[in-house]
């Protein structure tokens, strides 16, 4: 694992993708299942469009009451026992956490899934400060022995097929049987879960992110379907929170409406398995829970997207739902993105995060089709503030030369309707002409870009323009009539 | 000016606040103490017993197992053909639960119950819920030494009590259960929902049972609601 950022070669890493065949395979997979399932439980449940609006009016309360909810949740964190520590940016974060660690004496820490850990790229500092980190989910724990990073928000290794988990587990379980069969899944399932087991046993220390925290009680949340998070918060001596600031929520009321649709959005699930609720350390007549409770609040940028169109990204509950169903996912899969977070919502969140200088290429990797939007929990406007990005980029300068040229090209034609209209049949009669016979063009020049990987179609029928013109003199005609 | 200063100082600047507004802090304060409850599926507003079937229903969809008896001095002998049935040692580890203690153990004298949180090294674990929620065939644990939660995590049979009048139709009644017991804005260390066994999906999207949590969950539901 590594934060090293590769989102200014997008291109780059996307062209690569394309032309990689394992990873294309594994692609193949991701919007047949997630799609069909996450549509399925959705039918389900006849309120689920009326709690997508719940879930978006909560999560829009808290920010607009942010500082005050934190008050409230940072007290009641205290009240029960654990430690509230705030971090301004990663660094901090890190420092916070790796001080934790040694003050308690941890060689090895155990971790359940968390994209917040990604961001701050705790691994690799745990282990330059001599603390070893053992990733419990079963999808990190395949990256971390690979020295990947997540190819997705909930299901980190979907870019792998099964032959490259075999081959990495006899790569590194070398204690076990040469001769063992582990070419099925669960053969595999039940290696690693063997492996990681004395793992749990031993940790000095766990640490989770979270999908939630409540205000009212000073609750942290954990949602697995694996259970390795929940051990992973339970065995050790200490457990620490890592969350950043937005995943507050005023009540145990609130994430209930929450959570009613985050496992539907994300795995079709009605409910995920587990749902763990932690508040404070092991109370004096525990028998087991961990002795210490501490609480890492990340900033990272995140306030400062309180001020503008932003905010509706802070509203984001990791459910995965926008990249299932983006048709720029599904062909260059997660690392082409070149940070933690692939999909729309790193289209969004990344450039917010590492900067738009950095970041510019990933709100041009969409279609705009909208699909993101329409499956939203939280109904976050994906495809505007991909927009807003865009403008921002093209403010500042940032948007390549042939591209700039080729918008103010387009726009000395658009600003002048009666060129652009003339213009418009020019072109379209030109491109028919082209792929004459065919419906479809095979090769066209600048535009070698998109014809290399699919056909372009021939324009069919009128202008837009055209089109648009007719329709409004038809309806004048019907409304007439009828007068 | 400390981290934390520095993090509520720009949280302010971009809301335009500063924490000071007393009718942002009503509204706050409001929300907290009334905790309105939000959209509620329709599916689990039935009649106790319906409720009862559809809790069933809803647990075996998650994979979980349900045996439904008519009192709790059929639990042991329940557990005892239970492990028979998957030829697992007779030996059950379970917590403190005066309600579990409590049970006629002594008519099977074969099986085995200890006491205490796990370490990992047994098999089956016994656990009384504290509620059961039908919409979704949810389990709800609370931790303490009466029912710990390493019981819910390490054994690879889990075994969990439910009387039949703690299944709730939604999560929101079983809050209120709570705050009644513990009181208002407090909870017990560890709250665990736990919907049918321990999954992965993360290899080729292949979903399977057993990933680091129980194997199978099994629900021993008590009772008769009227």
């Amino acid at each position: 694992m590594s934060v090293h950022i590769t989102s200014p070669d997008f291109k780059d890493n996307a062209k690569k993708a394309l032309s990689d065949a394992p990873l294309q395979q594994a692609l193949s997979k991701v919007g047949p299942g997630f799609i069909g399932r996450r549509s399925a439980a959705a039918g389900l449940l006849p309120e689920f469009d009326a709690l997508r609006d719940s879930a978006r009016d909560i999560k829009n309360h808290m920010l607009a009451h942010l500082d005050l909810y934190l008050e409230r949740y940072e007290a009641k964190v205290k009240e029960a026992g654990g430690h509230v520590h705030f971090a301004v940016d990663a660094a901090e974060a890190r420092d916070i956490v790796t001080r934790i660690c040694k003050d308690l004496g941890a060689k090895t820490v155990t971790k359940g899934k968390s994209m917040v850990s990604e961001e701050i790229g705790l691994n690799d500092h745990l282990e330059a400060n001599g603390i070893t980190p053992v990733e419990t989910d079963l999808g990190e724990y395949l990256i971390q022995i690979r020295g990947e990073a997540p190819s997705h928000i909930i299901a980190p290794a979907i870019h792998l097929n099964k032959d490259q988990v075999e081959a990495d587990f006899r790569r590194v379980h070398t204690h076990l049987p040469a001769e063992r069969n582990i070419s099925e899944p669960t053969a595999l399932l039940a290696e690693a879960r063997g492996e990681l087991r004395e793992r749990f046993l031993q940790a000095d220390v766990g640490i989770t992110g979270a999908n939630f925290l409540v205000a009212e009680t000073g609750t942290s949340i954990i949602v697995t379907n694996e259970g390795n998070g929940d051990l992973t918060q339970t065995l050790p001596k200490a457990h620490i929170v890592l969350a950043s600031l937005e995943k507050l929520v005023p009540t145990l009321e609130d994430v209930s409406q929450l959570l009613r649709v985050l496992a539907r959005s994300a795995t079709g699930q009605e409910m995920s398995v587990y749902t763990t609720f932690s508040t404070g350390p092991r109370r004096a007549a525990d028998v087991d829970g961990p002795g210490e409770y501490h609480v890492v609040i990340l900033d990272n940028g995140r306030s400062g997207m309180l001020a503008g169109q932003l905010r509706e990204m802070l509203r984001c509950i990791r459910c995965g739902a926008c990249m299932n169903h983006c048709p720029v996912y599904h062909a260059v899969g997660g690392h082409a993105y070149g940070w933690v977070y692939p999909g729309p919502m790193g289209a969004v969140l990344t450039p917010s995060i590492i900067g738009i200088e950095k970041g510019a290429n990933l709100p041009n990797a969409s279609t705009f089709c909208g699909r993101c939007e329409e499956v939203c929990p939280v109904r976050i406007p994906l495809p505007k503030l991909m927009r807003h990005w865009r403008e921002k980029e093209f403010e500042r300068h940032l948007t390549p030369a042939p591209q700039r040229y080729g918008l103010a090209f387009w726009s000395f034609f658009a600003r002048r309707g009666w060129l652009y209209r003339p213009a418009t049949r020019l072109a379209m009669w030109g491109l028919s002409l082209v792929g004459r016979g065919k419906g479809r063009i095979s090769s066209l020049p600048l535009a070698g870009g998109w014809t290399r990987h699919r056909d372009f179609p021939v324009p069919e029928g009128s202008t837009f323009q055209a089109q648009w013109k007719a329709r409004k003199a038809a309806e004048a005609d019907r409304a007439g009539g009828r007068a | 000016m400390s981290s934390r200063d520095t993090v509520f100082a720009s949280v302010r600047r971009a809301l335009g606040v500063t924490s000071q507004e007393a009718p942002r802090r009503q509204e706050v304060a409001d929300r907290i103490a009334g905790h309105p409850r939000g959209v509620i599926p329709a599916r689990a507003d039935l009649p106790p017993a319906e409720r009862l079937a559809l809790f069933k229903d809803m647990v075996m969809a998650a994979a979980g197992t349900v045996d439904h008896l008519p009192d709790t001095s059929g639990v042991p002998a329940a557990i005892a053909a239970y492990l028979r049935a998957r030829n697992l040692p007779m030996s059950i580890l379970r917590g403190q639960d005066p309600r579990l203690g409590d049970l006629p153990w002594h008519l099977q004298p074969t099986l085995d119950v200890w006491v205490g949180p796990s370490n990992g090294k047994q098999l089956a674990g016994l656990s009384h819920a504290f509620a059961g929620v039908a919409e979704s065939g949810t389990l709800v644990m609370l931790s303490g030494p009466d029912n710990p939660s390493t019981l819910n995590l390490l054994p690879d049979y889990h075994l969990v009590v439910v009387r039949a009048e703690d299944v709730t139709g939604n999560y929101e009644t079983v809050w209120e259960r709570i705050r009644a017991v513990y009181g208002p804005g407090t909870m017990p260390r560890t709250v665990n929902w736990i919907t049918g066994p321990s999954r992965s999906a993360d290899i080729e999207q292949t979903l399977l049972l057993g990933a680091h949590g129980p194997r199978s969950v099994h629900v021993l539901l008590v009772g008769e609601v009227a």
